[in-house]
């Protein structure tokens, strides 16, 4: 009845039912690359825009705190970059993850991909709403590090439910958030080196374990 | 010794039923129409299976209501769980057998 290889197959049969039923499996690397680059234009951007209002204003403090400005054009012109950024990354994230499912013939949207959205919402959103908070009170120079600190946060919580390797890019956010808390004034090149160059590395480090054609 | 074949079970011989087990084992509760996604089956395929599970007692089933949808949710028993572990374990000897 069970021969050898039928052992075999049937055993690969439950490690792929318990990994498919598990976790969000078809997020794929093209997104983080994409994420990434996305986020580098996007601090290019808001580094122009600092530049060009710091000039402006022609203050002889010369001081690196790139969130110490609380002009009101800037802050708006700031948060509609980080606003369009955050949504094309998205949208460039969803592109290719869309793509991949489609390819290894796993629906996009089901039980894995909700439970994977929830848990990392929910620390995106407390984050969101802190960060708003620390705005209006104006502690601008915590706005970077707190959004790499968050993120880390949501990508650990989010580990259990798609790829487990995202939990190293969470640890990773996290410890340079943290370290970025005693670096006020960095906070920009923080948030590009987190969101950007981190996403680029791990988008490629899971593009060449898992999509590279293996030749 | 035991002969190997003994730890393994009839009943998850079938693809489908070893499907579920093996879903129900890492997933607390699952409803039917995710059941039938992950295992891509027809309705009809899946609720003989479920049924023959339930019978021998390795799944529990609730019947509930998700406003007027019935929504019903299986999951895994103690006794379900036991067999497929061992049927595992049966598994394991026929290729350890092999060498």
């Amino acid at each position: 009845m069970y021969s050898q290889d039928e052992s075999l197959e049937a055993l690969q049969d439950i490690k792929k039912m318990m990994e498919r039923s598990s976790r969000f499996i078809s997020l794929s690397g093209w997104s983080g690359i994409a994420a990434g680059i996305c986020a580098l234009l996007g601090a290019w951007f808001a580094h122009n825009k600092i530049t060009q209002y710091s000039t402006e204003a022609n203050t002889d403090k010369t001081t690196h705190d790139i969130f110490s400005f609380p002009q009101i054009g800037l802050l708006q012109e700031l948060m509609l970059i980080a606003l369009f950024t955050f949504m094309a990354a998205f949208v460039f994230a969803f592109i290719f993850t869309y793509l991949r499912s489609k390819k290894n013939k796993i629906p996009l949207w089901g039980l894995t991909a909700k439970r994977l959205l929830i848990n990392t919402a929910i620390p995106m959103m407390v984050g969101g709403i802190v960060i708003l908070r620390m705005m209006q009170l104006g502690y601008y120079e915590l706005v970077a590090s707190s959004c790499l600190v968050f993120y880390g946060l949501a990508l650990v919580n989010a580990s259990k439910y798609t790829l487990a390797e995202i939990r190293y890019l969470g640890y990773a956010e996290l410890i340079l958030g943290v370290i970025s808390f005693w670096e006020i004034g960095f906070g920009l090149y923080f948030w590009a080196a987190g969101f950007g160059v981190l996403h680029i590395i791990y988008g490629t480090w899971m593009w060449w374990k898992y999509e590279r054609v293996k030749s | 010794m035991k002969n190997p074949i003994d730890s393994l079970n009839k009943v998850f011989d079938s693809r489908v039923r070893l499907g579920v087990m093996s879903v129900l084992l890492v997933n607390e509760e699952i409803n039917f129409n995710d059941l039938k996604e992950l295992l891509q089956v027809t309705d009809g395929n899946l609720a003989s299976h479920l049924s023959n599970l339930e019978e021998n007692g390795y799944i529990k089933v609730k019947k509930g209501f998700i406003g007027r949808k019935t929504n019903t949710t299986y999951s895994i028993t103690k006794a379900g769980e036991k067999a497929f572990k061992e049927h595992l374990g049966g598994l394991e000897n026929m290729i350890k057998g092999a060498k």
